[in-house]
């Protein structure tokens, strides 16, 4: 019931192609209370992750993360850049050294990276950001993992908190980052930043569920 | 979509090709990270002045580098915010030994990826002070936003700033002068037309064939509200009256108007929305001293225009005045 360094890495290229299957879906939700571009940023960003990681590892699951967190920074731009740039940096640091994560690291490095957005951000549950759909995956992992959860049902129940976190997005009136311009308009829309978050989170599930790291935990 | 582009993912290389293909004279143009640099830069002992922001907005900021003005100018994609590597290479081509002034527009990205790069700056000796621009009226400022966007006003400080640092002002100074120009200007623009960002191919909102949006932002973001065209007359008093009782600028005030093309506008409506600004001025009393005219801060193609006025003192004034040599701005020289 390990993360293994080949794990993490599916897990990164597994957002990616979340983000590349979703870009469009991610664009036309910025659009509508943003400035529609979260899809096409995001997706050129980890595109340039994939080449990064593509071209050789790194020494240990640490530096994976901190590897794909200056290379969003450098390459996504807007506001996404340096909030997912310091996300996988503060869960790299978090990380360091290792060369596979129990769930309780991984509940950790997800903490501290989320720490870090919130740091960066300065954003707060209910301001409809990636906060709100981040803080609450966070949550249900830590709850299942304290309840002796195995490390594949806490990932599945920290992805259906985010699920519902991003959903409550929806009726929010936006009050961080360039939706909040919109005021009351920002209401009944899905935030695309919550949206990305969540496609990270449901990829955890999906990538660690479907490996050793989930059977062993059935 | 119809633009004169050969590819979406190529716009801004290929304009940054462009840029230092005709302008060899005053700017070097880096690339990885992209960087448009004052020829002669660093200026030995001259405090350096970095902006950026998403490309687009042509000839802010690329072409406001030069003597008298920007030191760097650092360009994101099209409408998306630089990162901080760029802003960090700026930094230190530009770092003359008297600190640099990065001036950075309200916007979230904007922001967060200058602080990352001034954190990344300091922590390689290099003294770095930070203003940023918030003058767009359209916008509450509340805590519950993210505050008003930088908007028209940036043109204004990135000149006066400029100048100042010619002087040889410290770091200090040229931030405090650029918090004085923020404090001391306001704007509000509209849109006729949206604007089609390339990488998107379609247009970035939807207006009715009569409709106008006043309030709008430089990226196309909603305003204030949405109604049926009125004559420029009645546009005019929409976005002046706004400016004018925020600050307030009041009878006896001296102001530089500039009257901005939002890209899509000619230059004939323009006249015709500063003759109507001059006169909604002059009949509250308020003396336009200076003026600037044209395009200056664009939303790529979008029609429509944005009015931003500020208060003048003899000092701003001279500064206002002084030389000034890159391709977007060039008098006195």
């Amino acid at each position: 019931m390990r993360i293994s360094y080949g794990q993490a890495s599916d897990w990164v290229r597994a957002f990616a192609g979340a983000v590349a299957d979703n870009k469009e879906y991610l664009t036309e939700l910025d659009a509508a209370i943003g400035d529609a571009d979260h899809g096409i940023n995001m997706n050129r960003g980890m595109q340039a992750v994939l080449t990064k990681i593509d071209a050789g590892a790194q020494p240990d699951v640490g530096a994976l993360l901190k590897t794909v967190g200056m290379t969003l920074v450098s390459t996504v731009g807007g506001a996404g850049g340096p909030l997912y740039g310091t996300l996988f940096l503060q869960m790299g640091t978090s990380a360091a050294g290792k060369a596979e994560l129990s769930g309780e690291d991984w509940a950790a490095a997800l903490a501290a990276g989320v720490t870090g957005v919130q740091n960066r951000g300065k954003a707060e549950l209910g301001d409809k950001t990636m906060i709100d759909t981040l803080v609450p995956a966070v949550d249900a992992l830590r709850e299942a993992l304290g309840e002796g959860a195995g490390l594949g049902d806490a990932l599945a129940r920290s992805a259906a908190a985010a699920e519902t976190g991003m959903k409550a997005t929806i009726p929010l009136v936006a009050r961080k980052g360039r939706a909040s311009y919109l005021g009351q308009r920002s209401a009944n829309h899905q935030d695309p930043g919550a949206t990305s978050s969540w496609l990270l989170i449901r990829a955890a599930a999906q990538t660690f569920a479907g490996s050793g790291a989930g059977h062993d935990a059935q | 979509m119809k633009k004169l582009i050969n590819d979406p993912a190529d716009v801004v290389k290929e304009a940054l090709q462009g840029v230092a293909a005709a302008h060899a004279d005053r700017v070097r143009v880096l690339t990885e990270p992209n960087v448009v640099v004052r020829a002669d830069a660093p200026v030995q002992g001259k405090v350096g002045l970095v902006s950026g922001g998403g490309s687009g907005h042509e000839p802010m900021h690329g072409g406001f580098v030069g003597m008298g003005m920007l030191d760097a100018a650092c360009p994101g994609e099209v409408f998306t915010s630089p990162t901080p590597d760029q802003m960090l290479a700026a930094t230190k081509a530009v770092d003359g030994g008297a600190g640099v002034l990065h001036i950075v527009k309200n916007y979230t990205g904007d922001v967060l990826n200058f602080e990352m790069a001034a954190d990344l700056a300091s922590s390689e000796g290099v003294e770095v002070q930070a203003v940023v621009i918030n003058d767009d009226v359209a916008v509450q400022d509340s805590l519950y936003t993210a505050g008003r966007r930088g908007v028209g006003a940036t043109v204004l400080a990135e000149k006066i700033c400029g100048a100042a640092a010619e002087q040889r002002r410290s770091l200090a100074e040229v931030a405090d002068l650029c918090r004085r120009v923020n404090a001391n200007g306001r704007s509000m623009g509209m849109a006729l037309t949206s604007c089609t960002v390339p990488a998107a191919g379609k247009p970035t909102f939807e207006l009715g064939a009569s409709e106008v949006e006043i309030g709008i932002g430089i990226h196309g973001e909603p305003g204030r509200e949405r109604r049926e065209l009125a004559p420029v007359h009645d546009i005019v008093s929409m976005l002046a009256t706004p400016i004018v009782e925020d600050l307030p600028y009041n009878s006896g005030d001296s102001v530089l108007a500039f009257v901005n093309s939002m890209g899509g506008t000619p230059l004939i409506e323009l006249y015709i929305v500063y003759n109507e600004l001059n006169k909604f001025l002059s009949g509250r009393g308020i003396t336009i001293t200076r003026n600037l005219i044209g395009p200056y801060i664009t939303s790529l193609e979008m029609q429509g225009c944005s009015i931003t006025l500020l208060k003048l003192d003899d000092e701003l004034t001279a500064l206002w005045d002084a030389p000034v040599n890159t391709p977007g701005l060039r008098w006195g020289v």
